[in-house]
């Protein structure tokens, strides 16, 4: 697993670095969930709905990994022509059901999703990928209160509790204090765990269901493994000039 | 027509892709329904964003999701639900307006939808069905079935004449021929002009077309309504809904590109709430001279 990650983050890094792109940052923080769902925990029924777009690289980088995305594919991230945008787009790839980038919606979609599956009696879970500044929005309180009243255990809700938004900490925003109080209060079992501790989450994933959905509530580092993008806002935006690129694999590599 | 509405989604309710959302409305209506499709009747609460979300989930489980409120509550409250999680991926989900332009009256301009099919044609792969009597609405969703595309019902109060024989269901249907004006109705507005028309002198009745599916494409457009303008020379076009985003905008659109345009064209709409008072949907409707009385009194007054 380890070697997946390094791999997954230098690819990562490159890509970006190739198409002269930012949102690193968020990219980074969510690599390592998102790679041990689909390596460790996913099975061929379930399904990965990403709410927040913009890690799209690091979706594309984990299909990359499962052999599901090609290195030559990889090469049109960003560029005209493209399906891989800078957030997921429609009738972009068979792995990706929804466009999303606007935040606020992949928890309603993957709510239907499971509902669908479930009203058609087919097996799966819908494992949905958030972000924490994304509960500053509306919906996806309203989408929380849909699947803890319905009891959709096939939801899981994995977020990136990254602590840093668009302009600002999440703290300093609109501050949510502890998220997972919240979700258990809204009838959600909240499951913390280090959001890079790849045998933690794999533990806290594959626990025994219980009678409620699960949320895995990950703390995570902006920027993580690359030592001066951590905890950084800015590297929510900035794209790496070839010096820092240099430095960030030189890093990178050595793990 | 909200009746006619629930009775055809009855018939459907056992189908294995049916499913149906209202946002917590329904009373004395949906019914019917809710004990027809058990399980596959949710109520979403008041919560249109997820709502739409929930219904685009579903509809790539390979479910065609109703998805139904008061209009405004549906199209303005959900509007980027509607735009990137169901007309992006071109889904098969099924809008459901109730309260079509001044409909819900004196309840007030929050329960309005006089902007409802112009805000949503904007969008990619949308279609606007506009019944305009209580009969049309199975036909409307039969055709929405059959479209397997997303879809706005905007659904109003059946005004027509009592024993009135309506023509079958089409896009654009000619319900009353005469030799005065042509004139195109959108929606529910054309039962009380109907009646109001054949009061006439059979030598003042219009040609009444009635237009129930946006947006107009002008590969579509009719030749017998073309034929009928251009010998009329006075073309009117009668809607519930602000100029903006039309049915007649789009029309004289339509025509203008290709080149068959009317000598005389006239456009009553929906202008708001000029007086800033408020009344019942017939007081709105005569604010913006879009009562029978009103279209009669043109009608007679052109030359």
């Amino acid at each position: 697993m380890k070697d997946i990650l390094r791999k997954a983050r230098l690819r990562l890094l490159k890509m970006h670095f190739e198409s002269g792109v930012g949102h690193i940052g968020g990219n980074l923080s969510s690599l390592d969930m998102m790679l041990t769902l689909h390596h460790r925990v996913m099975d061929s029924d379930d399904r990965f709905v990403l709410s927040k777009g913009h890690a799209a690289g690091a979706l594309y980088i984990t299909l990359w990994s499962l052999g599901r995305l090609t290195d030559e594919q990889l090469t049109t991230f960003h560029q005209d022509h493209t399906k891989l945008g800078g957030h997921p787009l429609p009738h972009g790839l068979a792995d990706i059901p929804f466009a999303v980038g606007s935040l606020g919606h992949g928890l309603g979609l993957a709510a239907g999703l499971a509902l669908g599956n479930k009203l058609h009696g087919r097996p799966g879970r819908v494992f949905c990928l958030l972000s924490d500044g994304e509960w500053n929005e509306g919906s996806t309180w309203e989408s929380l209160m849909f699947l803890a009243h319905r009891n959709l255990r096939e939801v899981v809700l994995l977020v990136d509790v990254n602590g840093l938004q668009g302009f600002g900490a999440t703290a300093e925003v609109a501050n949510l204090g502890s998220l997972a109080r919240k979700l258990e209060e809204f009838g959600v079992e909240a499951r913390e765990v280090d959001g890079h501790d790849t045998d933690a989450m794999e533990f806290a994933l594959k626990e025994p269901p219980t009678d409620r959905p699960v949320a895995l509530v990950a703390r995570t580092i902006k920027g993580h493994g690359v030592s001066f993008m951590e905890n950084k806002m800015e590297w929510h935006y900035l794209p790496m000039t070839a010096e820092q690129y240099r430095t960030a694999v030189e890093e990178v590599s050595r793990r | 027509m909200r009746d006619a509405f629930t009775r055809i989604l009855v018939a459907h309710a056992g189908e294995a892709d049916f499913v149906f959302l209202t946002g917590d409305v329904g009373f004395k209506a949906l019914e019917p329904l809710r004990d027809a499709a058990k399980e596959r009747f949710i109520n979403a609460g008041i919560a249109e964003q997820n709502m739409v979300s929930v219904a685009a989930g579903l509809a790539r489980a390979g479910l065609r999701p109703w998805v139904y409120s008061i209009a405004p509550f549906i199209y303005a409250r959900a509007f980027e639900q509607i735009r990137n999680d169901v007309c992006m991926h071109e889904l098969p989900i099924f809008l459901v307006g109730n309260g079509g332009g001044y409909g819900y009256g004196v309840m007030g301009p929050t329960h309005h939808a006089i902007e409802d099919y112009g805000a949503l044609l904007g969008l990619p792969s949308l279609t606007a069905y506009i019944p305009a009597f209580a009969d049309d609405v199975p036909r409307a969703v039969a055709r929405m079935l059959a479209a397997e595309r997303p879809a706005y019902l905007r659904l109003g109060r059946d005004e027509k004449p009592k024993d009135f024989v309506l023509p079958a269901y089409a896009p654009w249907r000619r319900i009353l021929s005469g030799r005065g004006a042509t004139l195109v109705v959108v929606g529910p507005l054309a039962g009380g002009i109907l009646a109001a028309a054949q009061a006439l002198p059979e030598s003042s009745w219009p040609n009444l077309w009635v237009l129930s599916e946006l947006p107009i494409l002008p590969a579509h457009l009719p030749a017998a309504f073309v034929a009928d303008f251009q010998q009329s020379g006075h073309l009117v076009v009668v809607e519930e809904h602000v100029a903006h985003g039309s049915a007649g905008a789009s029309l004289v659109h339509a025509l203008v590109c290709a080149q068959t345009v009317p000598r005389r064209f006239t456009h009553r709409f929906a202008r708001g709430y000029p007086s800033g008072h408020y009344g019942s949907q017939l007081y709105h409707r005569q604010e913006s001279g879009l009562d029978a009385a009103a279209i009669v009194t043109l009608l007679t007054n052109t030359p």
